[in-house]
């Protein structure tokens, strides 16, 4: 199954915004740190990590999505939260920790939670797959339309929750697709070194469910790949386990020197990075017009300036509001 | 007034279960061994045969699955009850319950609800070595974000949980199992009474004054509060008069019955199967004190676990246990000063 060209306007245009989230808010972060490099000081305090060069997996994926189907997303969450739809300008100001924020500047960057369109993460790894799973649970339980997507990185494929979740997800046959994002680096640990198995998607044998690997970090092959696998789901004929090689154009966090990474590798995935790539594939096959690509450009720019500006005159949270929400109304 | 039957927490919990189930349909139920055999500590029985595999939902020994799985159903509508077989086992799956169950509402601003209930066994006395004996109430409430009780009795049991399925809020739901009227784990014949059949909750957060008093407090949850009521009777003999406080809830911890029975006589004790250092004992104490540091007649005391892993051999784990005889005579002691 191909993307319409509408489809494709659709994952490149969220990408742009996506990767512009992230370039301004790499810059703003190390407001306030510098010269000395203080996570605590800025507009954005805390551990940040970007998502540049991964957004493929997430356009890909949430474009065969609505609002209705969930989607768990991890510690690297803003291009996902992008493509699921979450309210930009709240989510701009949780980053900022403002009380706009989509939970008051209670969770921040590692914890977008918008019930809006169903996304939530956690920053702990592989533990957004068993929220994944019983939300697949409940709309099976309550015959409900919907699906639920669990995105994991590649580290994650080695946790229990990782095994424990692919294996009720199968004996229960439930609506629920996992896809790990392969950025083949968990921190500073290298896939090759810390995994069992060339292939995670392999592992899906052992929970009699279907693998399927995808080697190119690009959205349309995302697209294709993932359609049937979503297709399966929303018939209840059961969950798929996805691999897709992804790149890391950052660090694992902001202020990661990557040292341990081979020499010249960074400057091999920047080369490629799938941004660039797939905006001369729509411009080669006239998906789009090179006026077209300006115009959505400059869009995508403004909205993320004015989320920025939303964020910064947001209000800060009263500090006495931190009581507030630790129990349910 | 409804008939009311003579019950056992465990078919107390088990009505409970199956009334809320027939009223709400998004109630249903997951954890090991608690479909047809009916929960290896009886409180699912015959929930199976009434609602089927799809709502009373055996899992794979799977506890940081299921219980994330729990808290996903819970944020997308349902009201799931998970058992966690005995709370020993919280070690595999903590994370599924601190930082996912516990921590989804405030994350989300409070747009989310996480109604679910975690349902687990504690205690020991019967010899079954230090992986499943424990009671570890303090380690649950220390975390914020859940509601923690825990019944003595079978009318407690159901109304209890009745608030805790209804709860918007996360509650773990800690029962004895030396209360549980299964014969096989010895059982406690003042936990079983009169349940009516009608359904009714009772509000989490409240403690109950089971026997009033003018001498000493003595503040105590789950099976302690039998061991107290126990030492009041015998000490009535000796004409001093104990009150005793059920928690029921240890979060929210009802301090101001706490504090307004110690404001009358000035003593307390309070007795915790859980381990003694950092935990409940210690928080009501400092609450006490915190309300009024001149409110003590003598030094309070308290009769808990000690800070040792649950021995198996039979005379160590005996005298490791709070019991009635402990309770008196600490009561014995503190009369005289």
């Amino acid at each position: 199954m191909l993307p319409t060209n509408e489809q494709r306007r659709w994952m490149y245009r969220n990408m742009l915004i996506s990767r512009y989230m992230e370039e301004r808010i790499e810059t703003i972060y190390m407001e306030g740190k510098k010269p000395i490099f203080n996570m605590a000081n800025g507009p954005i305090p805390g551990e940040m990590h970007l998502s540049n060069g991964q957004e493929p997996c997430a356009v890909g994926v949430c474009c065969h999505l609505g609002a209705e189907d969930i989607v768990t997303a991890t510690h690297r969450p803003h291009h996902i939260a992008v493509a699921k739809g979450v309210d930009i300008k709240k989510m701009m100001a949780e980053i900022f920790g403002k009380k706009t924020g989509l939970s008051g500047g209670r969770g921040g960057h590692m914890h977008l939670f918008d019930k809006d369109v169903n996304f939530a993460c956690s920053g702990i790894i592989a533990q957004g797959m068993g929220p994944a799973v019983g939300s697949a649970l409940s709309r099976k339980l309550q015959q409900k339309s919907g699906i639920a997507i669990a995105y994991i990185g590649e580290g994650a494929a080695n946790q229990g929750a990782f095994h424990e979740t692919l294996n009720l997800a199968s004996v229960w046959k439930l609506p629920v697709i996992f896809i790990i994002e392969d950025n083949d680096w968990g921190i500073s640990v290298a896939k090759s070194t810390s995994t069992s198995v060339a292939k995670n998607s392999d592992r899906a044998a052992a929970y009699g469910m279907p693998g399927i690997f995808i080697k190119d970090n690009c959205p349309d092959q995302i697209f294709s790949a993932t359609a049937a696998a979503i297709e399966q789901a929303r018939r209840g004929d059961g969950p798929t386990l996805i691999e897709i090689k992804t790149s890391r154009l950052a660090g694992h966090f902001m202020g990661d020197a990557e040292d341990y990474r081979p020499k010249g590798e960074k400057e091999n995935l920047l080369m490629n990075d799938p941004i660039p790539t797939y905006r001369q594939a729509l411009l080669d096959e006239n998906v789009i017009t090179l006026e077209e690509d300006s115009a959505l450009v400059q869009e995508t720019q403004q909205l993320i300036e004015d989320a920025i500006t939303f964020a910064r005159d947001s209000d800060e949270p009263a500090p006495e509001e931190a009581l507030e929400h630790v129990f349910a109304h | 007034m409804s008939a009311t039957n003579k019950l056992t927490i465990a078919r107390a919990m088990a009505e409970s279960l199956a009334q809320e189930m027939r009223a709400d349909p998004n109630v249903f139920i997951m954890g090991e061994d608690i479909a047809q055999l009916g929960g290896v500590f009886g409180n699912t029985r015959g929930l199976y045969a009434e609602f089927g595999g799809e709502r009373v939902r055996d899992t794979p020994i799977s506890e940081t699955a299921f219980i994330g799985a729990g808290v996903g159903a819970a944020m997308d509508g349902m009201r799931p009850v998970v058992e966690l077989m005995f709370v020993d086992f919280f070690g595999v799956c903590f994370d599924a319950i601190y930082n996912l169950m516990a921590k989804n509402i405030y994350f989300s601003g409070g747009h989310s609800n996480v109604p679910m209930v975690i349902m687990a066994s504690t205690g020991g006395g019967y010899s079954d070595g230090g992986q499943h004996s424990q009671c570890l109430y303090a380690t649950f409430a220390h975390l914020p974000g859940m509601k923690v009780v825990a019944p003595s009795n079978a009318y407690d049991a159901k109304g209890l949980l009745t608030a805790a399925i209804r709860d918007n809020s996360p509650v773990i739901y800690l029962f004895h199992k030396g209360l549980q009227g299964m014969g096989w784990l010895g059982t406690e014949p003042a936990a079983i009474n009169q349940v009516p059949e009608e359904n009714y909750q009772l509000e989490i957060g409240k403690a109950k004054t089971v026997i009033s008093g003018t001498d000493i407090t003595i503040v105590s949850i789950g099976m302690g509060v039998h061991h107290a009521l126990k030492a009041a009777h015998e000490l009535q003999k000796a004409d001093i008069s104990i009150e005793v406080i059920d928690l029921c809830s240890l979060v929210p911890l009802d301090r101001e019955h706490i504090i307004a029975s110690v404001n009358k006589t000035g003593k307390l004790i309070v007795v915790d199967e859980d381990y003694h250092s950092y935990g409940m004992s210690g928080e009501i104490f400092a609450s006490v004190i915190e309300h009024d540091h001149t409110i003590f007649k003598t030094p309070p005391q308290r009769i808990t676990y000690p800070d040792i892993p649950i021995p198996f051999s039979r005379p160590m784990e005996q005298w490791a246990l709070p019991s009635t005889e402990k309770i008196i005579n600490a009561c014995l002691t503190m009369k005289e000063k």
